[in-house]
């Protein structure tokens, strides 16, 4: 198991330490989101506990752990969704603390998420849905975007009534391609998506995540994963285990999937203790 | 008109006066009771030329109501402002097809028509009808001759441009044998115009095999109260689809559209949309009589009551004959703490056991995780909440034709931007 550190600032600097390639684009780098000491919990219940992550422009982050560790409530939380109480702590981003913002004011900054389980909005159509998402009507582009994921078909539909697990990934993926978020958060993007879409759906999140740009790339991610299988189709740079509502572990996301598949989520606990 | 036709009318005129003498106070089972009394005359209207040559804020309301000055897409128009008819046209490519002028020329004009008079609904019903028979002002009658297809809807406003007065218009719809059309009937008030009465009697004939779509779209005011009274009698293989739509505040409206499935294979849909504003007191439903074989109703309403407004979505499904199906569709969101709204479904099978009657009723709150994830798109909460709420409203009505979608998606758009 590889265990760098608890400090996640320390890791990036063993990340850049590392990967030389890397240091010509990290000049002058900006950091996009901090969280720092972050409590939260719904109703009574502790969900996350002093929780710290730092990711910085340009930077695409993977987030694992088991069913129930907190991946999810760390997202609505980034997010803003007001079922999540934060007891403890700050989320800063792109300089500017979050942590009392509405979900439509951090929508509006530039924070975006593809949703595990988007509910289904009766009345109100993919289409719409896409037009809310822009900035500005571009019928053009919404329906090119549509015809790239092969969602055509869903415009005229009520949004997620009655989609299969894939539709509703790609419906996601349509609706985050038009509002381009400058910081994109996935939960399980590949949940429910069969294997001839998760390509689809991993090509999306590359374009989200400007990783066809070399340089001047400014976007980054958070992506959520319980398998692990989006990291063959898109690149994370750092990844980092969640136990318990606390991250326990950071490092390569593909040497961390690796040690979790050889010896499961339990390998983490011992790793704690080291 | 023959002699014969006028003491033959005079003869009947006195009995629907005499029966409606006897209901002249008697209140109707549902809503508020109105007093009558207090109602002035107004003026009489010179007839136009053309509805372009009304006045720009006649126009722009009777557009709100759906009706097009421009009538371009309409196959022909009605239009009465207060007690009097002041436009009456089908264009062109109708003549022959389609027939419009007031109920009470028709009256004189056919001597059969007196023979459907107050047929499907009636007179001595409450003082609403009563009071349409002893001072009927005018209203419309339009006929679809047999087997025509009239492709461009018809339209008919129903307008209200003086302060205090009272409108009894009785309507009637003739559609023949085979015969297809749409209606849209807007009535409405002008701007300036607070306070007033609306009694609208509309009775409609369905004959074989024939096809109605009739859309309503009511626009009145805090100080407005309105009685329509409704009957609907279809004949075998006919279709009636209603559409009514009431977004705008309202003093009180109360209605209980009846249709009668008595021939064969007859059918039946009542789309109601209502948004309750203000103080708006809205008791309406739909009431399906299933007697044929083989007949169908459908009955699907969605409400959502806002500040201090009450609601009644009422329906009602009556199986008389064993093939008979019928489902009530019924659901309500309340926006606000003070807001009251009752669902009341009925459902109801004499002597036929092997009826299908069902309903489904719920009111509920508008689901935070959808209006959270409109807003993880951008949308404040209030932008959310509000196209949640069109959307609900916005009704998947099969069939629909193009110029009707676009009109009903404009009428909601116009609420939804003044805040529905």
């Amino acid at each position: 198991m590889k265990c760098f550190s608890y400090n996640p600032k320390y890791v990036i600097n063993l990340v850049i330490y590392f990967d030389h390639w890397r240091l010509p684009l990290r000049k002058g780098v900006k950091t996009m989101l901090e969280i720092e000491d972050l409590s939260v919990e719904i109703g009574d219940r502790s969900i996350l506990k002093k929780l710290s992550l730092h990711i910085d422009e340009g930077e695409v982050h993977a987030l694992l752990g088991q069913n129930g560790s907190g991946k999810t409530t760390l997202l609505m939380v980034i997010m803003g969704m007001p079922a999540y109480k934060v007891t403890n702590g700050r989320i800063i981003f792109q300089g500017s603390d979050i942590t009392g913002k509405t979900v439509d004011e951090r929508a509006r900054m530039g924070i975006g998420v593809a949703f595990q389980k988007p509910p289904s909005v009766r009345g109100i159509k993919t289409s719409q849905m896409v037009e809310i998402c822009m900035d500005k009507k571009d019928e053009k582009r919404a329906n090119e975007i549509a015809g790239r994921l092969n969602v055509v078909d869903l415009m005229d539909r009520d949004v997620n009534a009655g989609f299969s697990g894939g539709e509703a990934k790609r419906s996601e993926m349509l609706q985050l391609l038009a509002q381009n978020p400058s910081f994109a958060m996935f939960d399980e993007p590949e949940s429910g998506v069969d294997l001839d879409n998760i390509a689809l759906v991993g090509s999306a999140m590359n374009e989200i995540l400007e990783k066809d740009r070399v340089r001047m790339k400014k976007a980054a991610g958070l992506i959520v994963t319980h398998t692990g299988h989006i990291l063959d189709y898109v690149n994370a740079d750092i990844g980092h285990i969640l136990m318990d509502g606390t991250i326990v572990c950071e490092g390569n996301p593909r040497d961390l999937f690796d040690d979790i598949r050889a010896h499961g989520y339990e390998g983490c606990v011992e790793c704690r203790r080291c | 008109m023959s002699k014969v036709l006028k003491s033959r009318i005079s003869e009947r005129r006195e009995e629907w006066r005499t029966k409606a003498a006897s209901a002249r106070d008697k209140p109707a089972k549902f809503g508020p009771d109105i007093d009558l009394t207090s109602f002035t005359k107004p003026s009489i209207k010179d007839k136009v030329k053309s509805l372009g040559s009304l006045s720009h804020q006649i126009q722009e309301s009777a557009l709100y109501a759906g009706i097009d000055a421009n009538e371009t897409f309409r196959s022909g128009s009605y239009f009465q402002i207060d007690h009097s008819v002041v436009y009456e046209r089908v264009q062109k490519a109708f003549e022959g097809k389609v027939e419009i002028m007031s109920t009470a020329e028709a009256l004189e004009k056919y001597d059969w028509v007196a023979d459907l008079w107050w047929k499907a609904v009636p007179v001595d019903q409450d003082k609403y009808t009563a009071q349409a028979e002893l001072d009927q002002t005018h209203g419309y009658f339009i006929r679809i001759r047999k087997g025509q297809k009239v492709e461009k809807p018809i339209q008919a406003c129903l307008f209200l441009a003086e302060n205090n007065i009272s409108q009894n218009v009785h309507n009637m719809i003739i559609v023949e044998d085979g015969a297809d059309a749409q209606i849209i009937t807007g009535c409405t008030r002008g701007q300036e115009v607070e306070q007033g009465m609306h009694v609208g009697i509309s009775e409609f004939f369905l004959g074989k095999g024939s096809s109605l779509m009739f859309t309503m779209i009511h626009n009145w005011a805090e100080r407005f109260d309105v009685r329509p009274r409704t009957g609907v009698i279809l004949e075998e293989d006919a279709t009636y689809v209603s559409n009514y739509i009431l977004l705008r505040p309202v003093s009180s409206i109360q209605m209980y559209p009846a249709a009668y499935l008595n021939g064969d294979n007859s059918r039946v849909r009542f789309n109601t949309i209502l948004s309750g504003q203000k103080d708006s007191y809205i008791d309406v439903g739909s009431k399906t009589v299933l007697k044929g074989e083989n007949t169908r109703a459908e009955s699907v309403a969605r409400a959502v009551a806002g500040d201090r407004s009450i609601i009644y979505a009422r329906g009602q499904i009556i199986g008389q004959s064993n093939t008979g199906r019928g489902h009530l569709d019924c659901r309500g969101i309340l926006l606000s703490e003070e807001a009251e709204m009752q669902a009341i479904p009925e459902l109801i099978s004499e002597k036929a056991p092997r009826a299908e009657l069902s309903h489904e009723a719920a009111i509920s709150p508008i689901a935070e995780e959808e209006v959270y994830y409109l807003m993880s798109r951008g949308l404040s909460k209030d932008e959310a909440v509000s196209m949640i709420t069109r959307g609900f409203l916005n009704i998947d009505i099969p069939g629909l034709p193009p110029v009707l979608k676009g009109y009903i998606q404009r009428t909601l758009d116009a609420a939804s931007e003044e805040g529905l």
